[in-house]
């Protein structure tokens, strides 16, 4: 019996037990489990009848770093473009990145061979966004959870494999008798802990989630995202849970990273994020996210961003964001700001991060940026 | 202010191989001059259908309005012939969808795309319609117009691309504005910039809005009133504060709290509402939340079809139950929960 099978089979009684083991206790120096370093993935442009290469590049991902610790959940946020779903899948190296490194418990999988990568493979699963494209219609979904078992020897003989995929199905959350069943016999809810209970079926360490609640109605997305939460605490599982809901994100995570056109601007602890953002980029994104709640609707005031992101063909000169930055100064658009610490790991790219309180004030003396994009006609 | 809007008993059904369907079933609201409506639910909640009836676009078959009315400004649409109604669908009545690139026609220009309306409904001619369409562009906020009348859809982004929507939406100066859902397809910071637009073009030209969206965050800043539907059913029925503050139907309750909020406490578990949204062919007499909420009572949720009922001053809800009885339940079972922990 593995550790892994103890922790499941004593479930939350073992709670203590597992944190011990797996989760870092505060006292304890956090263990880094992922290591990113200068990744960077970048999709190269054909052109011409012969669709030679042109020389050029769209850079998805551009130079990002980060270390995730065992037993955390890191939120990745972002707009769509802005290269998040690209860095999950070149962590897990189903893309293989242009440059930098990753490092999982030590081991750098850029370097890995194919060979390797799926033997690794085995403690890294990704959870898709798409409940509903991400599951073969053909095959029962028992027969779906079982063959990652069956490939990576985990049990031996149908009956061992049977039980397991019953185990799994309970501990999603699902009927053991629903193994008999095909993808369209369930809602959007099931197919996602269906999808969560194939990629647990591999006894993994780290689960990337790619926006995993996104396709789901909103009284399912807490079912999920609850499942989630107490799928961590019994397995000691750590997180990279990415979403473009700023919300969701920072219900579930313990730090959050933003990233903006292929680079990560700001990273810190979640509650630290919303209360004292240090980037314009992720002040204004925080403002712009509704609150249901009318009382602080009224109240609130909201950076509302000119134009849109710029293509990451021709990524703006200087810093990314400064095409579009309230704050931007000329040094802005000249040299590019470092990804520094700001002060106990909160983490920044920007020249002006000490000013930022002055954000505010700013944006309100310029035309256009708060209240209303355009004066009407 | 008068009523220019307002839907009695409407009911609609889709003919489906397993059964007929109440998409919508007994939906009645008002909406005012110059009112913002937020119209909230679930996917199959019926409220897309609600907006399509208005305009008269259920497609038949396997569609068909059963019942019900729907007067606008005096006169009942579902009495109306198809040539009444072209006249009122693009000129007093537009609508804006989610999806931008799907409702713009691929192969002609922008600019032709916004002046087919106002030759249509306008009688301006090519110079004057031109004019026209460029200030609309400018008033959406979309920089260069002239020059962006001659370019197609996807030489847009997604946010400009809804921005023309609403610009056509907006050409013939409509008296009510349906939007399904036109953020949903966009990112949070030009979600911003769209509601941001919509509303300030509501107070300037005065225009009703109806908003339709599952996200309570993007009606909470913007509508005056809402609707919660629930199964092809109104189930709530109150000003946006009242129904934030005061929720007196436990499915609004639970949707409420099963949001995770950007400004909540770290630490506050989410409370999903348990199961799943009822199968519609199957509804029968009953409360269509009723297997999925704390509150029901065996024998007479089960039985019973709530009627949508005053609760409170302009608020209206369906539920049998007053908001003391629900809070009294609440108390009873904490009390229980306390007695079995030893």
């Amino acid at each position: 019996m593995t550790v892994y099978d103890r922790q499941l089979a004593n479930g939350a009684a073992t709670k203590e037990a597992t944190m011990n083991k797996t989760v870092p206790v505060a006292s304890d120096a956090p263990r880094p489990l992922v290591e990113v370093d200068d990744l960077k993935v970048h999709f190269p442009l054909r052109g011409g009848i012969l669709g030679r290469p042109t020389g050029e590049a769209i850079k998805a991902v551009d130079g990002v770093s980060f270390t995730i610790f065992e037993g955390e959940t890191l939120g990745l946020v972002g707009e769509s473009g802005c290269g998040k779903s690209t860095t999950g899948r070149a962590i897990l190296q189903l893309r293989r990145p242009t440059g930098g490194h990753v490092r999982f418990e030590g081991k750098d999988l850029v370097q890995a061979s194919d060979d390797e990568m799926r033997a690794m493979r085995r403690h890294m699963q990704l959870i898709y966004q798409d409940p509903y494209s991400s599951l073969n219609p053909r095959m029962s979904v028992g027969d779906m959870i079982a063959e990652p078992i069956r490939v990576h020897g985990l049990r031996v003989g149908s009956v061992a494999v049977k039980d397991r995929v019953q185990e799994l199905l309970e501990l999603v959350g699902l009927s053991p008798d629903f193994a008999e069943r095909f993808p369209h016999e369930f809602s959007g809810g099931q197919r996602q802990r269906v999808g969560i209970a194939r990629a647990l079926a591999m006894e993994p360490k780290f689960l990337v989630c790619d926006e995993p609640v996104s396709a789901l109605d909103v009284s399912i997305q807490a079912q999920v995202i609850n499942l989630m939460e107490r799928l961590q605490d019994r397995l000691g599982l750590t997180y990279l849970f990415i979403a473009h809901g700023l919300a969701v994100v920072k219900h579930i995570s313990d730090r959050i990273a933003v990233m903006y056109l292929g680079k990560v601007v700001e990273l810190a602890k979640a509650s630290e994020l919303y209360t004292s953002p240090k980037h314009p980029y992720t002040r204004s994104l925080l403002s712009a996210v509704p609150i249901p709640d009318p009382k602080v609707e009224k109240s609130r005031k909201r950076i509302i961003l000119q134009g849109d992101v710029p293509s990451p063909l021709n990524p703006p000169a200087g810093c990314r964001f400064h095409t579009r930055c309230p704050m931007a100064v000329p040094k802005c658009a000249a040299q590019e700001p470092p990804f520094v610490d700001t002060g106990s790991g909160h983490f920044a790219a920007c020249w002006r991060s000490d000013e930022i309180q002055q954000m505010d004030v700013i944006a309100e003396s310029k035309p256009n940026m708060l209240g209303g994009p355009h004066p009407i006609v | 202010m008068t009523n220019l809007l307002e839907v009695r008993n409407l009911t609609v059904e889709f003919r489906l191989e397993k059964g007929v369907v109440r998409a919508v079933d007994d939906v009645s609201f008002t909406l005012k001059r110059g009112e913002t409506l937020g119209i909230v639910g679930e996917s199959g909640s019926g409220k897309s259908v609600t907006s399509l009836a208005v305009m008269r676009l259920i497609p038949n078959p396997p569609g068909r309005i059963a019942g019900g009315e729907i007067i606008f400004d005096g006169k009942n649409l579902l009495d109306a012939t198809e040539k009444e109604m072209r006249r009122i669908r693009g000129k007093r009545i537009a609508m804006i969808f989610q999806d931008p690139m799907s409702s713009l026609n691929p192969v002609l220009t922008i600019g032709r795309q916004i002046t087919e309306s106002l030759k249509l409904h306008m009688d301006m001619g090519g110079r004057a319609a031109e004019l026209r369409a460029t200030e609309l562009l400018d008033l959406v906020g979309i920089p260069s117009a002239k020059k962006r009348l001659k370019e197609f859809p996807h030489e847009f982004s997604g946010g400009m691309r809804q921005r023309v929507m609403i610009a056509m939406a907006l050409a013939c100066n409509p008296e009510l504005l349906i939007a399904d859902e036109p953020t949903t397809a966009l990112d949070v910071t030009i979600q911003a910039q769209i509601l941001e637009l919509i509303g300030q073009l509501q107070k300037e030209l005065g225009t009703a809005v109806i908003m339709i969206t599952h996200d309570l965050g993007v009606v909470a800043g913007m509508a005056d009133r809402l609707l919660v539907m629930y199964a092809g059913r109104v189930v709530e029925d109150a000003p946006t504060e009242p129904l934030f503050a005061d929720p007196r139907m436990p499915y609004t309750m639970g949707l409420l709290n099963s949001i995770p909020r950007l400004d909540e406490r770290k630490g506050a578990e989410l409370v999903p509402i348990p199961g799943l949204p009822p199968d519609l062919t199957r509804l029968g007499k009953e409360c269509p939340f009723h297997p999925r909420c704390r509150f029901a009572v065996k024998g007479v949720c089960d039985v019973t079809v709530p009627p949508l009922r005053q609760v409170a001053e302009e608020h209206k809800a369906a539920c049998l139950f007053n908001v003391d009885e629900l809070k009294a339940a609440d108390a009873n079972r904490s009390a229980a929960l306390m007695d079995l922990v030893p």
